[in-house]
C-alpha cells in the first residue's frame, strides 16, 4: 500500500516521491502485488544490445527507450489524458521546488517550456512532442539501474 | 520382578545425583572465575571449534550447490544495486549537456530534469540505506541456526545431522546452564547491592559495591556465553566523564559494565527491572528517571550535569542513538548528552553475527523472547574498542560535536556512518529534509533569473 512506500525515508524526502509511488498503482487500486511491482521496476532494466535484434515483431520489452520515456511522461501527466497541460506542468514544478519560487516565475518557466516543445500549437505537450524534446538525452543510461552480481 | 524395583530406584537416584553434581560443578567452575575476574579460556576454545565447523559447513554448501547447479544465494552487505554517489547538480548538468547541448551557465528548467528524481526515487525503493538497518543483518554463510536459514535447501545428510546436534546441544545443555547462571547472577546482584547499601558511606562501601557489581555482570556475561575482546583498555572512562557507545541491544550494558564501573541512566521500569534498579541505586548513585521526567529535557540535562560535575561520581553510560540499530551502521546521535560539556569517552561495540545476532528488533520480539533467543544461539562474540576521550571544541556546537564522535565510533567499528535519525524506525521523516532538496533544485532553475535581471 502507499503507506508502506512512504515509510522509506529517502523516498519521502524526494520531491517527486508521491508521483513515483503513484506510478506503481494502476488505475483506481490501492494495493500493488509483487507482479505489478516488478512490472514497474522492469522499466528500469538496462537495455542490452543483443535484445534489439531479437524480436522485431513481438510486443516491445518493458525497458525499451520508448517505454522509459513513457514512464517519465506519466510522471508529468497527472490526469492521464496523454497530454501535459500548462496546469499539470505547473503542479509538478511546484512539487519540485516547494515554496522557494514565486508563482509568476514558475508560470513563466512553464510557459517557456511549453512554447519550446509545442509543435502543433495546442499549448500542451503530447507524448510525441515530449519524445522530440528529449531525443538527444541518453535515456537508456539515465533511467537504468544495474544490479550487482 | 521384585528385584528390579530397588535396582530401578537406585539407578534413578544415581542419575539424579550425578546430574546435580555435574551441574553444580559446572556452576562453580564458571562462577568462581567470574568472581575474581579470571578466565580459563574455555570460551575461546569453543569459539575456535565453532569457526572450524562453520567453515566446513560453508564449503559443503558451496560444493553441494555446484553439484546440483543451484544458484547460490549470497546476500550483499553493501547493497544490491550499483549506485553512483553524485550530487543533484552534477546529475542535472549531465542530463542537460547530453540533451540540449546548449550553454550550461544559463540554468533553467528542462523536461529531462525529471529523470534525476525519478531514478533516485526508484533506486531508494529497491534498496535504501535506512530501513535495512532495522532488521537483523544477513549472514554470508549459514551458521547452523534455523533462524538464519534464508534460502538454503537440503544439501547433505551430514549437514542436517550437524544441525540437529547443534539444536540438541543448544537447547538441552547450554540453555538450562545459561538460565541457571543468569538467575544466579541477577539474584546475587539484587541481594549484594542491597546488603552493601546498608553500610555507611565511605571507601569500604565503594570498594565492595564496585566488586559486587563487577562480579554479577561477569556472571551474566558467562550466562550469555559472551566472548568479548577489549581493545585499548587504557582509554577506559574515568570519573566525571560520559561514556557514549552505539546501541544494538540491551546486552550492550552488561558487556560494558562487566569491564568498568559505570553509573547508569535510564527510565524506572516496573517488575523485575524495577527491582534491580532500586537495588542498584542503594549501593551507588545511578540516575534513574520517572517516566514523566524523561519528557522534560532540561530536567534530564540538569541532573546529568550535577552528576558529572561531582568528580567522585562514576562515569555515566549513555547510548545517544536512542534506539537499537542492527550493528551495521551508526545513526544520528541525539545532541542532549553532548551539550553538557563533560569529557566524552567514545566506545565502539561490534558484534560478530556469525555466532549469534545480538540485535533486538523490538517491533518483532519482546524482551523475554529476545533473551531466550540470545541464550539459544551459539555465543555472543563482540569486540569493544575504547577510543581516546574527546571534548567539545569552542567553535563547534553540540550537533557538530556529536557528529564528530559518531564518525570516530563508526570508523573504529567498521560501521557505516549515517546521518539519519534512529527514530525513523517508528516515525515518519520530517518535512524539513524534503524542503532542503526542493531548495537545492530551485536554486538551479532560478539562479538564471537573478542573472538575467542583472543584465
Amino acid at each position: 500500500s502507499r503507506e508502506d512506500f512512504q515509510r522509506i525515508p529517502e523516498l519521502a524526502i524526494n520531491p517527486l516521491g508521491d508521483r513515483i509511488i503513484n506510478a506503481f498503482f494502476p488505475e483506481g487500486e490501492d494495493q500493488v502485488n509483487f507482479r505489478g511491482f516488478m512490472r514497474t521496476l522492469a522499466h528500469f532494466r538496462p537495455i542490452e544490445d543483443n535484445e534489439k535484434s531479437k524480436d522485431q515483431n513481438g510486443p516491445e520489452p518493458l525497458n525499451s527507450r520508448s517505454n522509459k520515456l513513457h514512464f517519465a511522461f506519466r510522471l508529468y501527466d497527472l490526469d492521464k489524458d496523454d497530454k501535459i497541460s500548462r496546469d499539470e506542468l505547473l503542479q509538478v514544478l511546484r512539487m519540485m521546488v516547494g515554496v522557494n519560487i514565486s508563482d509568476e516565475q514558475l508560470g513563466s518557466i512553464a510557459d517557456r517550456t511549453i512554447q519550446e516543445a509545442d509543435q502543433d500549437g495546442d499549448s500542451a505537450i503530447s507524448f510525441a512532442e515530449f519524445v522530440k524534446v528529449l531525443e538527444k538525452v541518453d535515456v537508456e543510461q539515465k533511467m537504468s539501474i544495474r544490479f550487482l552480481h | 520382578m521384585f528385584l528390579l524395583l530397588p535396582f530401578d530406584s537406585l539407578v534413578v537416584n544415581l542419575l539424579g545425583i550425578s546430574i546435580t553434581v555435574l551441574f553444580t560443578l559446572l556452576l562453580v567452575f564458571i562462577i568462581v572465575p567470574a568472581i575474581f575476574g579470571v578466565s580459563f579460556g574455555i570460551r575461546k576454545v569453543y569459539m575456535k571449534t565453532l569457526l572450524k565447523i562453520f567453515q566446513w559447513a560453508t564449503l559443503r554448501i558451496e560444493r553441494g550447490a555446484k553439484e546440483k547447479n543451484h544458484p547460490l544465494y549470497k546476500p550483499y552487505v553493501n547493497g544490491i544495486i550499483a549506485k553512483e554517489p553524485t550530487s543533484l547538480e552534477e546529475e542535472i548538468k549531465e542530463l542537460r549537456r547530453s540533451g540540449s547541448g546548449r550553454a550550461l551557465d544559463t540554468p533553467e528548467f528542462e523536461l529531462s530534469d525529471i529523470f534525476y528524481f525519478c531514478r533516485k526515487g526508484i533506486e531508494t525503493i529497491m534498496d535504501d540505506e535506512v530501513t535495512k538497518r532495522f532488521s537483523a543483518e544477513e549472514l554470508e554463510s549459514w551458521n547452523l541456526l534455523s533462524r538464519t536459514n534464508y534460502n538454503f535447501q537440503y544439501i547433505s545428510l551430514r549437514l542436517t545431522v550437524l544441525w540437529g546436534l547443534g539444536v540438541l546441544i543448544r537447547y538441552c545443555f547450554l540453555l538450562p546452564l545459561r538460565i541457571a547462571l543468569a538467575f544466579t547472577g541477577i539474584s546475587l546482584l539484587v541481594t549484594g547491592t542491597t546488603v552493601v547499601g546498608y553500610l555507611p558511606n565511605g571507601r569500604c562501601k565503594d570498594f565492595l559495591s564496585k566488586h559486587v557489581h563487577l562480579m554479577c555482570y561477569r556472571i551474566c556475561v558467562r550466562a550469555l556465553t559472551a566472548i568479548i575482546t577489549y581493545h585499548d583498555r587504557e582509554n577506559r572512562p574515568r570519573n566525571g566523564g560520559i561514556c557514549v557507545a552505539n546501541h544494538t541491544s540491551p546486552i550492550d550494558v552488561i558487556i560494558l559494565a562487566s569491564d568498568g564501573y559505570y553509573a547508569m541512566v535510564g527510565q524506572i521500569h516496573g517488575g523485575l527491572m524495577g527491582v534491580i534498579q532500586r537495588a542498584m541505586v542503594k549501593a551507588c548513585p545511578h540516575v534513574w528517571f520517572e517516566r514523566s521526567e524523561v519528557k522534560d529535557r532540561h530536567l534530564v540535562a540538569r541532573r546529568l550535569t550535577e552528576h558529572v560535575q561531582d568528580k567522585s561520581k562514576l562515569p555515566i553510560l549513555i547510548f545517544p542513538e536512542g534506539t537499537c540499530i542492527n550493528n551495521t551502521s551508526v545513526m544520528m546521535f541525539k545532541k542532549g548528552s553532548f551539550e553538557i560539556g563533560a569529557t566524552v569517552y567514545p566506545v565502539a561495540i561490534k558484534y560478530d553475527p556469525q555466532f549469534g545476532d545480538a540485535f533486538w528488533n523490538s517491533s518483532k520480539y519482546g524482551m523475554v523472547t529476545y533473551l531466550l533467543r540470545m541464550m539459544t544461539s551459539w555465543a555472543i562474540v563482540c569486540s569493544v574498542w575504547y577510543l581516546p576521550p574527546m571534548t567539545r571544541q569552542p567553535e563547534e556546537d553540540a550537533v557538530q560535536f556529536a557528529n564528530r564522535v559518531k564518525s570516530a565510533i563508526a570508523r573504529q567499528g567498521g560501521l557505516v556512518d549515517l546521518l539519519w535519525d534512529g527514530g525513523l524506525k517508528r516515525e515518519k521523516v520530517k518535512d524539513a529534509f524534503k524542503e532542503e532538496q526542493q531548495k537545492l533544485y530551485s536554486k538551479m532553475i532560478v539562479g538564471s533569473h537573478e542573472d538575467r535581471s542583472r543584465s
